[in-house]
């Protein structure tokens, strides 16, 4: 079980992505995460306030599925197939977060900090997480796509708009990572 | 039973995202201190086998399971709303760590703090939605 348990390697990873996407394509759809979250918006009666979620979201059923499908494979994947060994990090990295007074993963994918139960008590860490959820909902809408829609089928597909949203979407985690986590960490 | 194919689909990329530590905050910052090249490695192999698939697809213009040629929809010409949007994003995902799919796979994962993140997603592509006309693109 170790081949399972270990840190999937980048190589079979990507091909494995690369594989979904292509079979969603043969399916006649699309790989695409974000729009979930219109869907969800116009489910939950966005449609009232605004034309842009008056659209036939029951059509996009079908990627709501995916979505509760790969609930289920975190949940797999995190209690049945982990081990802590997981998360092995550059040693750089580590020093830089113990700096930043983030822990050493051990296994876990997220310091406690920010994605454990204790983020609850701590309305600095409640803020950061509904900003950061903020900015991603209204950047991957107005950018017309996330990670799957622009960095995988967009450049697979060689979009130059994909291309672009995709340099705005590490400058924007450059920019976050270098000169703001300092500031509010 | 025509969506089992679809819960398949997602729980292979659950699997995958979360045993590939895609899904990690920790792999976020690692990636964007350009301290490790596995999640490079993973977004360029992705990249590359559906580079090769998409080119065998139209060379060959094939069907998809309908029969139905498989056309993929171009991504609207523009700049504006690329580069900003993408920057908003790319803003919030090295802040939280996550992107969209992933969001969800932590909560399935019992990681409910991202609940938090995924309100606040809603919200964005909500407020979006209220200012999308008044927004250069």
């Amino acid at each position: 079980m170790d081949f399972i348990n270990q840190t999937w390697s980048w190589y079979f990873s990507g091909f494995m992505i690369g594989i979904i996407m292509i079979v969603l394509i043969f399916f006649g759809k699309t790989f695409g995460m974000s729009s979930n979250l219109r869907s969800l918006c116009s489910i939950a009666g966005a449609d009232k306030y605004a034309d842009f979620f008056k659209f036939d979201w029951k059509s996009q059923n079908w990627n709501l599925v995916v979505l509760a499908g790969a609930m289920i494979g975190g949940f797999v994947a995190v209690h049945f197939l982990s081990s802590s060994n997981n998360v092995n990090l550059n040693p750089q990295t580590i020093v830089q977060l113990s700096n930043l007074g983030f822990e050493t993963p051990n296994g876990k994918l997220a310091p406690d900090s920010l994605f454990g139960n204790t983020a609850f008590q701590s309305p600095k860490m409640i803020l950061i997480l509904i900003l950061g959820g903020f900015l991603i909902g209204f950047g991957s809408r107005y950018a017309g796509g996330c990670t799957s829609g622009h960095t995988i089928q967009g450049l697979s597909n060689l979009q130059i708009p994909s291309l672009k949203a995709v340099v705005g979407f590490f400058v924007g985690g450059l920019i976050m990572a270098h000169f703001v986590f300092p500031l509010i960490f | 039973m025509k969506f089992i194919k679809y819960l398949l689909v997602g729980f292979v990329f659950g699997i995958v995202l979360t045993k590939s530590e895609a899904v990690s905050w920790y792999r976020i910052y690692e990636m964007f201190q350009f301290q490790s090249f596995h999640m490079y490695g993973i977004i360029g192999a992705a990249f590359f086998v559906g580079l090769i698939g998409i080119q065998i697809i139209k060379k060959y213009k094939l069907n998809d399971i309908n029969g139905t040629p498989i056309t993929i929809p171009s991504k609207e010409k523009g700049s504006f709303r690329y580069w900003i949007g993408g920057l908003f994003f790319g803003l919030g995902w090295a802040l939280v760590g996550a992107c969209p799919g992933p969001i969800f796979i932590l909560i399935g994962a019992g990681f409910f703090p991202v609940i938090l993140i995924l309100i606040g997603a809603l919200l964005g592509t909500f407020v979006y939605g209220l200012l999308k006309d008044k927004l250069p693109h």
